[in-house]
């Protein structure tokens, strides 16, 4: 957002093509300038600095138990992060976490925005009821959750066979995270798809239904094809989202038992091994994952994806 | 093309607001009936419930001699035109013209076939391809009438579909409707809140309000023949002018002038047991510059002298304005719903408003006084307590 606002004064300025500005038009692109700049200053201080700094850092040897021996290194953290198993089995697991999670969180966050959206009673209340989860800090309800889930202790641990202790085994652990996931951001993603809702006429639906369309039939030829802008949205703000999985999971297993994100693999090495220059290619190889995800929305949704000009409607 | 029956339909809401009260309407195969009345009248329900998209509460519906009362839309085979026209954005005009047959599951050569048939006789042949955003007011209109054509359905309803097109654009439209409409020979209920609309279109009309059909007849029936106040300030533009009157020996004192009353007229009045203070109901062409008026005629109308405020000449007449300070426009619910449908309500002019339609050659001016002459055989006289026309020559028929 903030990224695309000093571009806005070339934008007004581009129908004139080459032609000089005239003294109104400059000093309306200087005003321009000067309401950004604030908002420039402060994302540059936020985030292109760090950027920036983890980039570097990324390209040294540093380890903060041998500060001595910091030197450049090139590309060569890089190489031993690729070359690593553990860069490669964390980042099938997030891959996986992220496309079940974001899957079900879709199915999921749309029946609950039409239940939203249809609500003639109690409208406020089912959509309090609903948007509570997302009210909870996310490490207050990882830590409930896994108190349910410890065994001995947890009513949920109570209803499973006894001596069993799902947190400590590699697939029950990653389906919990993945449960603790969806419980959680599943309201955020019907929030988005319920503004989607309100995109679509009512008309619409019911010129569908007189030409015969049934409920599925108009869910997904017309309901859906309108809503595209909002579902990209949502898909967009969700996977980015949970690529980055981070507290549920280091709450709930500490990334024990395979179940480690990228982001829990660079938290380990810069916070517990202090090994600056690992967690730092670390952390740049997650920003350019994001950054491609990104990427493939824009392109392969092409003209209705977020950011994109409004023409695909 | 079939007939449409509705037998004592009612529409009444959880709550037990009543939408719509006890229609009664037969609709021929191929006749074009307009549902027209001011907004809340209950003629958009009455064509949902039509269409299936809103549930009957009483009565029963035929189309083509079957029930339908619990069918869906989908098994009703009737095709709908909406007033926002509610084309699918993200499909091509030919796929919206076309969708109603892909789930009806018609193979795609007769599709392609007869959505480019339909977009010949609307004239959208070039626009096939392009997506509704790119069309201009009228050809989504079109497409949206394409798309009820292709089905070959039952019935069309409409639904105000031109009241979004500006008012050159509606009126060649509607012209172009009503020949779409002989040319087709389609079953077509058509709701409006116009009521030019309603006159120039439809072979019947049915007014309504307060989800109370108020009269169905031809335009012309409506216009000469309103069966009460209602229908009569409704129906014609400009609209009916309005006097309250008080019957005494044999004439009704007005505040332009005693109006005489014929033959005709007293022996209906007498018929239906008059009350003293009536509302006497008088179209601006009932009026004449008294100078133009032929020496033969005018013993059969009042001769009347008034101040004239406005004068605007339309070429081939004028409407000549003068103001009446005796009336109370909320006398009856009937007119006060009239006068805020019209707008009269909220203008805030002072006084009543009287229109006249006078002859081109009128020396009449603005600000000067005239002598004008109303033809009372063209007079309605009205009861104020039921609204009911007392002059009405017949039992009306249909």
């Amino acid at each position: 957002m903030t990224q695309s606002a000093p571009t806005a004064p070339q934008d007004a300025q581009a129908p004139k093509g080459n032609r000089p500005l005239s003294e109104g038009a400059r000093q309306e692109r200087r005003l321009g300038w000067m309401l950004c700049a604030p908002a420039v200053i402060v994302m540059l201080a936020v985030t292109a600095y760090p950027i920036v700094y983890a980039v570097y850092l990324s390209l040294q040897r540093y380890d903060l138990r041998f500060p001595q021996q910091a030197e450049f290194v090139g590309l060569s953290n890089y190489g031993a992060v690729l070359s690593s198993e553990f860069w490669w089995e964390a980042l099938w697991v997030t891959v996986f976490i992220t496309l079940v999670s974001v899957a079900v969180e879709l199915v999921l966050g749309f029946a609950l925005a039409l239940v939203m959206h249809r609500a003639i009673f109690g409208r406020g209340t089912v959509r309090t009821a609903i948007l509570v989860p997302y009210g909870i800090v996310t490490v207050v309800a990882a830590y409930s959750w896994q108190y349910a889930w410890t065994p001995d202790t947890g009513y949920l641990a109570a209803l499973l066979p006894s001596g069993s202790a799902p947190l400590t085994e590699h697939w029950p652990a990653i389906g919990l995270i993945i449960l603790a996931e969806v419980w959680k951001t599943t309201p955020f993603m019907a929030l988005l798809l319920l503004a989607g809702l309100a995109l679509v006429p009512e008309e619409t639906l019911r010129a569908a239904q007189v030409d015969g369309a049934g409920a599925w039939q108009r869910f997904f030829l017309v309901t859906v094809p309108l809503m595209k802008p909002a579902i990209l949205v949502a898909l967009l703000f969700r996977t980015l989202d949970a690529f980055r999985i981070f507290d549920n999971i280091y709450i709930l297993t500490s990334g024990a038992h395979g179940t480690g994100s990228v982001s829990i693999l660079g938290y380990d090495n810069l916070f517990t091994a202090l090994n600056l220059g690992i967690g730092s290619a670390i952390s740049v190889l997650i920003f350019l994952c994001v950054a491609l995800i990104a990427f493939a929305f824009i392109k392969l949704f092409g003209a209705a994806a977020p950011g994109a000009q409004e023409g695909g409607r | 093309m079939a007939e449409i029956v509705l037998e004592g339909i009612t529409k009444r809401y959880p709550d037990g607001a009543v939408a719509v009260k006890d229609v009664n309407l037969s609709v021929g195969d191929g006749e074009f009936v307009i549902l027209v009345g001011p907004s809340g009248c209950g003629k958009s329900t009455t064509l949902n419930m039509i269409a299936g998209l809103e549930d009957i509460t009483e009565g029963t519906l035929r189309i083509d001699g079957q029930v339908v009362n619990d069918k869906t839309p989908k098994d009703r085979d009737i095709a709908m035109v909406f007033q926002s026209y509610a084309l699918y954005p993200h499909m091509s005009v030919r796929d919206n013209m076309g969708f109603a047959l892909r789930l009806a599951k018609v193979d795609k050569a007769t599709i392609r076939e007869k959505v480019e048939e339909a977009a010949r006789i609307l004239d959208l042949t070039e626009h096939l391809d392009r997506k509704p955003a790119n069309l201009s007011g009228g050809q989504r209109q079109r497409v949206a009438m394409g798309r009820a054509i292709v089905r070959d359905p039952k019935a069309f309803l409409m639904d105000e579909p031109l009241s979004n097109l500006d008012a050159k654009l509606r009126v060649q439209m509607r012209t172009q409707i009503s020949r779409l409409q002989q040319r087709l020979g389609s079953t077509t209920i058509y709701v409006t809140h116009d009521q030019t609309e309603a006159m120039t279109l439809g072979d019947r009309v049915v007014v309504m309000r307060g989800g109370v059909v108020q009269q169905i007849g031809t335009p012309q029936h409506l216009y000469d023949q309103p069966e009460n106040l209602f229908v009569a300030g409704f129906i014609g533009s400009p609209a009916m002018n309005f006097l309250h009157a008080t019957l005494e020996e044999g004439r009704l004192r007005t505040s332009v002038g005693d109006l005489g009353l014929g033959d005709r007229l007293r022996r209906a009045l007498e018929r239906h047991d008059a009350p003293r203070d009536l509302i006497v109901g008088l179209r601006p062409e009932a009026f004449e510059d008294a100078a133009l008026v032929d020496r033969g005629k005018i013993g059969s109308g009042t001769t009347f002298g008034v101040d004239i405020d406005v004068v605007e000449s339309l070429g081939s007449d004028v409407y000549a304005y003068f103001t009446e300070d005796e009336w109370q426009p909320t006398a009856t619910s009937e007119l006060a719903e009239l006068a805020a449908d019209s707008g009269t309500a909220d203008t805030g002019a002072g006084g009543h408003q009287i229109v006249t339609r006078l002859n081109a050659s009128t020396q009449v001016r603005e600000g000067s006084r005239a002598e004008l002459w109303v033809d009372t055989t063209k007079m309605h006289v009205f009861d104020p307590a039921s609204g009911a026309n007392l002059t009405l020559s017949e039992e009306p028929a249909d």
